[in-house]
């Protein structure tokens, strides 16, 4: 029988507010245990939860980047349920009235198409603290300081189909929240994090087919392997006449397996009720205008521009404006230099692989744009060769200088004029006859040693077009 | 040695008559010789309270002047104090010391109040009777054979035998008012958002409120003056500006329209209560005060929904009471699950537990439409009653209670006869608006308490209209004999 994958995602980003989202405290990541917890974050007696209101508004950023509802009144709600490192025995979420409902992502397909995927809601919270089992014997420690930190759980329709398909929606709503600027994405951290609900049917069954959910999948590879062995684990378990039961799963990426975690029988009644500590969160209209007026531009509409104003390919358009930062980056160099096709060359070599081998980021690199559109204006207007450049690149890479002081200093300025390439010519003439004499009787593959030889003598600075140009006029015995 | 009032003693203290380390000794010494036989204090803090009158002598050798410069009060038990015990009532917290003031606690302290102590209560402010306090059993000082009311019967019973001129109480279905008609003294549940509940633990959210206790209407405004105002640490406190509620006091009552619902006097109410409010309203009418008859149709239903809706707040509210980080921890957990059940089994006492499963009980799945949605629309009818009463009258006048103060253990084996006894008062809470209890009269020597329910942020008007009252008649000056 052929099978169809079911796949529904629910990601969780963790915003970057400098404080949680119902206390004053501080959220910056590794910290001394409990070290950035406050009464509120302790669940003390009497405290109170306070709503933060930057977290209200980067909510609303990402409503309206995936073109959703922002709610006019949305409501705080206590998911209830006893866990120790869950200081109030209930968790601050929203249910019935999330703030953001019925919005969409444009994936990319592998086949070079598009796919709408349907986006239910997105409700804020509050993340849990954390249990440390390591260190403490047969005892569990308990830290809180991520307890409070500000959540939005985006929660997918069930329309991917596939673990490709899975990862696609979930690395563009990474460099959306990224490009937003309202979630870090720093998924080892655990500030993006996701679970997949994932069922089979058999194809054109309308119905779904019963699902697990695959809890706490940290990275993007993880998500393709534990999908993939799911839906394996689910066709098998059905063709040898079994049945999937509703349950809660873990991914172990060390066996690459999932295993049952809890079914549904043993599932908590969470008494979800609206949170009386808190007011519902109210949003006009003109505070969502206010918001609209501060959004970035967003991938999709970037990319359009960059192959409209740059005249990139979609490949190219695609891969240059998947961060911000890269494409900030790339615009910063076109900006200085006016050499886009280059630029982006460029940036997708050389500059790439330079900050794969230094592990460095885009916004580290020891090379600032301006100084990189120095050097491709060296490549224009002919003062090195792009072979040469490479070797620019690295020196300032190193620290050397800027592209202008290297090339002087090492002496790579390419050699443009006539006379001396023509007598570097005619020496390499001299010094090979009998390359000559077969070159002349046909055997044109050796016009590539005339050039290498030439290049050799010049240490690769003559001008290459201009070598090209004279050598052959030289050999044809003009 | 006279037992003065708030106002009386502020009044003392400005003229440098009595210094305010001698009047924290005064009472100090009064609660050292009486509170054994009404047990109304958990804990005494002596020294604490000279310190912070030595404090305020200091400033009122300055010429400093603020609400509370110099006067001994007491603090619920509910409300957090730094460096203090607080208990609420309960094994839970016997041993927890907040590291922090409730932002009541803090206002009282910055207007220069000499805090003597916390005060009894039923734990975790649910009972109507104080018998359910892991302290044990308040005793009202008119008949130690009888209860002082709940929740902040600790309190009301301080008020009363004057081991303290004034103290905090909370209010969620009654906590305040009836305590006070018991105990015959003066109390106000402020409209809901007016005092912050910062640092004050939490029973229903929805329906809990801070305010005072005091022997006069006088006394409850001064008290409110320093407890009130927005406070951005609580999201449901009201940010609006506080008046002066002293202020108003003196204004006449020619023209006020008082409201008489007829289902508060209907047949519930015992013929002598009846005699003794009737008598009291009457005193209003000769004041000027016209009587009008108005119904709230729907109050029958404000126990039940009562009784689904703080259930199911306390069973979420208490929830953080885990044995993991703070308050009682069973000895020797086996696991998990062990230390949950047997910290809070231990810990917990019959009442709260009873409304943990009640609350618990009406959120489950398949129970939350029939149950909690229900209640919170039978809220919405129950403001809509108050609403339309309101734009006839400016304030409603009841009893506080439908009966006299009852003996201990006469209704422990029946909580639904217990939870009766807020009747009156259920109402109020659910719609959010303020009531205030005062002493209306007697049944032999037992004081009867009269409620006047306000319209909202209409506190300055029922003080007033309670003021005025007492400026007629003197059963807000009784003392019990024993306490003289």
């Amino acid at each position: 029988m052929e099978w169809e994958t079911v796949i529904g995602l629910e990601i969780h980003a963790q915003l970057n507010t400098a404080s949680k989202i119902f206390s004053g405290a501080a959220t910056a990541y590794g910290a001394e245990p409990n070290r950035q917890a406050c009464a509120v974050d302790l669940g003390l007696p009497g405290v109170l939860p306070v709503l933060n209101a930057a977290v209200v508004r980067k909510a609303v950023m990402l409503g309206l980047a995936i073109d959703a509802e922002i709610a006019p009144r949305s409501v705080f709600a206590r998911k209830n349920y006893f866990y120790p490192d869950l200081p109030k025995g209930y968790q601050i979420s929203q249910y019935e009235l999330p703030i953001v409902a019925r919005g969409h992502l444009e994936i990319d397909l592998e086949d070079g198409g598009r796919k709408r995927i349907g986006i239910t809601r997105a409700h804020l919270e509050e993340d849990a603290g954390k249990s440390v089992h390591e260190g403490f014997g047969a005892m569990t420690g308990i830290d809180l300081n991520r307890a409070g930190t500000p959540l939005v759980e985006i929660v997918s329709e069930p329309d991917l189909r596939s673990a490709k398909e899975a990862v696609a929606y979930m690395k563009k709503l990474h460099a959306l929240v990224r490009y937003l600027g309202i979630c870090d994405g720093n998924m080892q951290e655990g500030s993006f994090r996701c679970d997949a609900n994932v069922s089979v049917r058999p194809k054109g069954q309308q119905a779904f087919g019963t699902r697990a959910e695959i809890k706490n999948l940290n990275s993007f590879r993880f998500v393709e392997r534990a999908i993939n062995f799911e839906v394996e684990r689910q066709i098998d378990l059905l063709e040898s006449g079994g049945t999937v039961v509703q349950e809660t799963r873990l991914y172990d990426p060390d066996r690459d397996e999932t295993r049952s975690m809890r079914s549904k029988e043993e599932a908590n009644d969470y008494r979800y009720f609206p949170d009386p500590d808190l007011l519902p969160v109210t949003i006009h209209a003109q505070d969502i205008e206010s918001v609209r007026g501060e959004m970035p531009e967003l991938p999709d509409a970037k990319r359009e521009r960059f192959i409209r104003d740059y005249a990139l390919s979609v490949y190219d358009a695609g891969t240059l404006t998947a961060t911000r930062e890269l494409a900030d980056y790339y615009e910063a160099v076109v900006a200085g230099c006016d050499a886009p096709k280059l630029a982006a060359n460029w940036l997708m070599g050389d500059f790439t692989a330079a900050l794969n081998r230094s592990e460095l980021e885009v916004g580290q690199s020891p090379v600032a744009p301006q100084a990189l559109a120095q050097l491709l204006t060296r490549i224009q207007d002919e003062t090195i060769s792009g072979k040469i450049a490479k070797e620019v690149f690295d020196a300032m890479w190193a620290g050397e200088g800027d592209a202008d002081r290297i090339i002087a200093a090492r002496g790579l300025k390419q050699i443009t004029d006539t006379g001396a390439i023509d007598r570097i010519i005619d020496e390499v003439i001299a010094a090979n006859p009998s390359q000559l004499e077969q070159y002349r009787s046909g055997k044109d593959k050796l016009f590539g040693f005339f050039v290498g030889q030439v290049m050799k003598k010049t240490q690769g600075k003559a001008n290459p077009a201009q070598v090209n140009e004279r050598l052959r006029a030289r050999l044809q015995g003009d | 040695m006279t037992l003065d009032t708030l106002s009386d003693w502020a009044r003392r203290l400005q003229a440098r008559e009595i210094s305010s380390r001698e009047l924290a000794e005064l009472y100090l010494g009064r609660i050292e010789r009486l509170d054994a036989g009404i047990n109304s204090f958990v804990t005494v803090t002596p020294e604490l309270a000279l310190a912070a009158a030595d404090a305020a002598d200091r400033r009122l050798a300055k010429g400093e002047q603020a609400p509370l410069l110099g006067l001994p009060v007491a603090q619920k038990d509910i409300f957090c104090t730094q460096g203090v015990r607080t208990s609420c009532g309960s094994k839970m917290l016997d041993a927890f010391v907040a590291p922090y003031d409730a932002t009541v606690v803090e206002r009282m302290n910055a207007a220069g109040a000499v805090m003597l102590g916390k005060t009894n209560m039923d734990e975790f402010a649910m009972g109507s009777s104080n018998e359910t306090s892991y302290y044990g059993p308040v005793r009202n000082p008119w008949d130690p054979e009888r209860v002082p009311g709940g929740s902040s019967g600790g309190s009301a019973a301080a008020v009363a035998a004057r081991l303290v001129p004034a103290a905090t109480g909370t209010d969620t279905g009654g906590s305040i008012r009836q305590p006070a008609a018991f105990c015959g003294v003066t109390g106000i549940k402020p409209t809901y958002g007016r005092v912050s509940r910062y640092g004050m633990i939490a029973f229903a959210s929805s329906l809990d409120q801070g305010g005072p206790m005091a022997a006069s209407a006088e006394d409850c405004a001064r008290m409110l003056n320093a407890m009130a105002g927005f406070d951005p640490r609580d999201s449901t406190s009201v940010e609006r500006p506080v008046e002066d509620f002293t202020a108003g006091l003196a204004r006449d009552l020619k023209d006020l329209r008082i409201g008489l619902p007829r289902e508060f006097f209907g047949e519930g109410l015992d013929a002598d209560m009846r005699r003794v409010v009737q008598d009291a309203l009457a005193v209003l009418r000769e004041r000027g005060a016209k009587l009008v008859e108005v119904s709230l149709p729907n109050s029958g239903l404000s126990v039940p929904a009562y009784y689904v809706v703080a259930p199911a707040e306390c069973s979420s509210n208490l929830a953080r009471y885990d044995g993991v980080r703070y308050g009682h921890r069973c000895a020797d957990p086996r696991d998990l699950m062990d230390l949950y059940m047997r910290s809070r089994a231990e810990g917990f006492g019959a009442e709260v537990k009873r409304r943990i499963m009640i609350g618990t009980y009406v959120l489950s799945a398949g129970y939350y439409d029939a149950y909690y949605l229900k209640a919170q629309k039978v809220r919405r009818l129950i403001a809509d009653d108050f609403r339309r009463a309101f734009e006839q009258v400016d304030v409603i006048a009841g009893p506080t209670s439908p009966e006299l103060p009852f003996r201990l253990g006469e209704k422990s084996a029946d909580p639904i006869r217990m939870y009766l006894s807020d009747i009156y008062t259920i109402a109020v809470n659910l719609a959010g608006l303020p009531g205030l209890s005062m002493p209306a009269g007697t049944i032999g020597n037992l004081p009867v308490g009269l409620q006047l329910i306000g319209n909202y942020f209409d506190e300055a008007r029922l003080l007033n209209v309670a003021h005025q009252f007492q400026q007629e008649t003197g059963w807000h000056q009784r003392m019990p004999a024993a306490f003289a």
